[in-house]
């Protein structure tokens, strides 16, 4: 129970890669239930240099859908690029920093 | 994606959009109908305003949209236009234009000299409205307190929105310009759950709290680019909250939910939405809560700038039929169709040296093609003069302002087409003509109203082609030249010998002297003595050749003739001895057997005198002259030349090449050619030939003329 997972996310998310980090999570995802069931994840973001709507998108669907299977997913190590997104729309709850602050 | 395509293409359009303005606010005066004008200038400010701000430009952001402020006032009729607002106008277009060649990097200049001013000018028309002037200094830290009012924007986006390559985020990034964006809720419900997620597609949704002074249309105006793209409102400050419980309806959220949401957004007190559905407050039955509710909506299905999507129609209609091709790319086509001449010619030379008959009508038929070939790549060059003559409304317009006069502009042969090179080099020598003639040409409305013309001038530009050449003519309705001033000033100068007897065309030519001026006065705009000496050097350097023609009182009319292209032409090609030269075919009027006294410099062609010029002396040229010259009549304007040849060649496609800058004193020549054969022909320049014919030397002019 104790096994964190850490996912890291690299370059740009965004649309143009938006197919692709959608293959990977829900890569992840199989992996993690293939290996006996609900985890904790860490979506390692420090390595994004951009993000866009399509991200976002991305990344919220992702903390709601891990979530409702038991998967405790957190988004830790943020970049200057998604905090920066991320506090426009008030989403900056759901990142590490704040979180422990 | 390649932010540098977007940026040029953003000041491409920029320019357009700056040249459009331009012309409605001319015209706007003069049409009985200015509203169609009024909706182009306000598109033009307010979409540079949009585009600028997409690319984080706050220069061009920030200035502009003052004067959209302003324009947005005059659509809605509060402000008149006026001639002073028009000129203010025209100096904001100018500031803009400025602004955008600075972020294109076109301009060093950096003085901000005329932003304060125009700034003050473009405030005093807005007066004391409360909404404009904190948004106008383009910073939400300089909005003053008092007057921001806090707004709500919901926003839904469809799925298409990102696959059309809109953000939604810059959007909201935008809106932090307008004010303080208080707090944004995102709507997250519409998510499938990841397997079923298109990731392409969009299903959120969100909830903006802003706190900005800036007005309804200003904010609308923001979301413009995915207006097709999501459903939108917004609701100003100090909407009753019974329009917020409609909202919620409508996005069928839970009152709970979006209440909780609004209350995030600071738009509404915690728990005041749920209430107000559990308990329908008394006042929403009211008629006239349902006024100002439905007055501050505004859907995005219906925003009310009017025109806006008929210009975005016209866009799209006019995108299907023009490509925007690098014109550098054009020069390549063009020069390597060249290279495709002067091959297709070695080819045809080779085969008829070898006499095979198949392969002759072979290369002929190759030769055909590349003819046109030849002639539709030049056509994609030509433009139409038209847009160059309209700038002239506005140098016109200001200039007319300047010298106290009312002049008229009026434009004849827009649609001629001509070489964008030329076009482009043109202007410069043009608006230097038109200044003149507005300057000293026209005189003062006392004058001509002494002289029984009307009060306002008249300039007109015209042009027409005329033999493989355009004539580009600006008259003015003026007092013509003053013969005797110029001539005195000449003799004054040492131009011209005193007492010596010159026709009016060879006392008009002297204004084309360097240095040469005869104004009295000199304003700011002309009289300098500089310019017309550089105007036809300038027409010159593009092959032409300028003329004035003059009558006392009743105007002056200068003539300029320009090649249409510079890169190809059709040629008759001449010999004389080993030299071999090529003449624009468009010049040359016919070809007659040589007869002429030896000693004569002309000749008789069916009963009129014809002088010519003998190329073998012009260029000492060694050798005898064959047993049967011939004589080339070739034509520029109303004046016909001949020139005495050994052998005539016949046509041929010339590829001008210019010549090396160690020839560039030679007179007569205008380029070389690369022929077939591999050998160079020069090409004359018959302009400067007839000049020369008038310059020979008085004993023999008198002898020609006798």
């Amino acid at each position: 129970m104790t096994n964190i997972r850490t996912l890291r996310l690299d370059g740009e998310l965004t649309i143009y890669c938006a197919q692709e980090t959608h293959r990977q999570l829900l890569q992840t995802l199989a992996d993690q239930a293939s290996e006996g069931g609900p985890q904790a994840l860490e979506i390692d973001l420090s390595g994004v240099s951009e993000i866009d709507t399509a991200g976002v998108q991305l990344l919220l669907t992702m903390l709601r859908y891990a979530g409702a299977h038991g998967v405790n997913t957190r988004l830790v190590r943020e970049s200057a690029a998604v905090a920066e997104t991320m506090t426009l729309l008030s989403l900056d709850g759901y990142l590490e920093q704040r979180a422990h602050a | 994606m390649n932010m540098d395509l977007a940026l040029n293409t953003f000041f491409a359009e920029s320019r357009e959009l700056l040249t459009e303005m331009e012309a409605a606010l001319l015209n706007v005066l003069d049409d009985v109908d200015p509203t169609d004008d009024i909706n182009a200038i306000f598109r033009a400010a307010h979409t540079i305003k949009g585009s600028a701000g997409l690319f984080g430009i706050d220069a061009i952001v920030g200035f502009t949209h003052v004067v959209e402020s302003v324009l947005d006032r005059v659509r809605e009729g509060t402000i008149p236009i006026s001639r002073d607002l028009v000129g203010l106008m025209l100096a904001c277009r100018d500031h803009i234009g400025m602004l955008v060649e600075r972020a294109a990097g076109e301009t060093s200049d950096t003085a901000d000299v005329d932003e304060p001013e125009l700034l003050a000018r473009l405030s005093a028309y807005l007066g004391d409205t409360p909404a404009t002037p904190a948004a106008a200094s383009a910073g939400p830290a300089d909005a003053e307190p008092g007057l921001l009012g806090h707004w709500h924007i919901s926003l839904r986006l469809d799925e298409s929105v990102l696959r059309n390559g809109m953000d939604p985020l810059s959007f909201i990034r935008y809106l932090q310009r307008l004010g303080k964006v208080a707090c944004v809720a995102c709507c997250i419900e519409s998510l499938p759950p990841l397997p079923e997620l298109d990731p392409e597609a969009c299903y959120l949704g969100f909830e903006i709290g802003l706190d900005s002074a800036a007005d309804q249309a200003t904010i609308a105006n923001t979301f413009e680019f995915i207006a097709d793209d999501c459903s939108i409102h917004i609701l100003p400050p100090g909407t009753p909250p019974s329009a917020y419980l409609d909202l919620c309806r409508e996005r069928g959220a839970d009152p709970a939910d979006f209440g909780e949401r609004l209350a995030r957004c600071g738009t509404l007190a915690p728990g005041e939405l749920e209430a107000l559905a559990a308990n329908p407050s008394p006042h929403a039955l009211q008629p006239c809560a349902d006024e100002p509710r439905d007055a501050v909506r505004t859907d995005a299905s219906c925003p009310p700038p009017a025109g806006k999507p008929r210009a975005a129609e016209e866009t799209r209609t006019q995108e299907g039929h023009s490509i925007r091709i690098d014109a550098d790319k054009l020069d390549h086509l063009i020069n390597l169709v060249g290279e495709l001449i002067t091959a297709s010619a070695g080819a045809n030379l080779a085969a008829r040296r070898l006499g095979n008959v198949e392969l002759q009508e072979c290369n002929s038929q190759v030769a055909d093609l590349v003819e046109s070939v030849r002639d539709s790549t030049l056509q994609l060059r030509m433009v139409k003069i038209g847009a160059t003559f309209n700038r002239f409304r506005r140098v016109v317009h200001d200039v007319s302002r300047t010298l106290g006069k009312n002049i008229h502009l009026v434009v004849r042969g827009e649609d001629t087409e001509l070489d964008k090179t030329v076009v482009e080099r043109i202007s410069d020598p043009l608006t230097h003509l038109v200044r003149n003639a507005m300057d000293h040409g026209i005189e003062p409305a006392e004058t001509r109203i002494a002289h029984g013309k009307p009060g306002h001038g008249t300039i007109t530009l015209d042009a027409r082609h005329d033999s493989g050449h355009i004539v580009i003519e600006v008259s003015d309705d003026g007092g013509g030249l003053d013969r005797e001033r110029i001539l005195a000033k000449a003799v004054q100068r040492g131009l011209v010998e005193a007492g010596r007897e010159l026709s009016d065309a060879e006392v008009f030519k002297l204004i084309f002297e360097p240095g040469f001026s005869t104004a009295a006065q000199v304003t700011d705009l002309s009289g300098r003595g500089v310019g017309m000496d550089v105007v036809k050097r300038n027409i010159e350097a593009l092959r032409g050749s300028v003329e004035v023609s003059s009558r006392p009182a009743l105007g002056t009319t200068v003539t300029v003739r320009l090649p249409l292209t510079l890169a190809i032409i059709d040629g008759f090609q001449v010999s004389v001895g080993t030299s071999l030269f090529v003449l624009p075919l468009d010049m040359v009027d016919e070809c007659v057997a040589y007869s002429a006294h030896a000693d004569h410099n002309y000749t008789d062609l069916r009963g009129r005198v014809l002088p010519f010029i003998r190329l073998r002396d012009m260029f000492s040229i060694p050798g005898p002259a064959s047993a049967r010259q011939n004589i080339v009549v070739v034509r520029h304007g109303d004046k016909r030349i001949g020139l005495v040849v050994d052998t005539l060649l016949g046509e041929t496609q010339a590829v001008i090449k210019p010549l090396s800058r160690i020839f560039e004193q030679v007179r007569g020549i205008s380029g070389s050619s690369i022929l077939g054969s591999g050998e160079v022909a020069l090409i004359l320049d018959v302009p400067a030939l007839m000049e020369q014919a008038s310059h020979s030397p008085p004993a023999e002019h008198s002898r020609i003329s006798a």
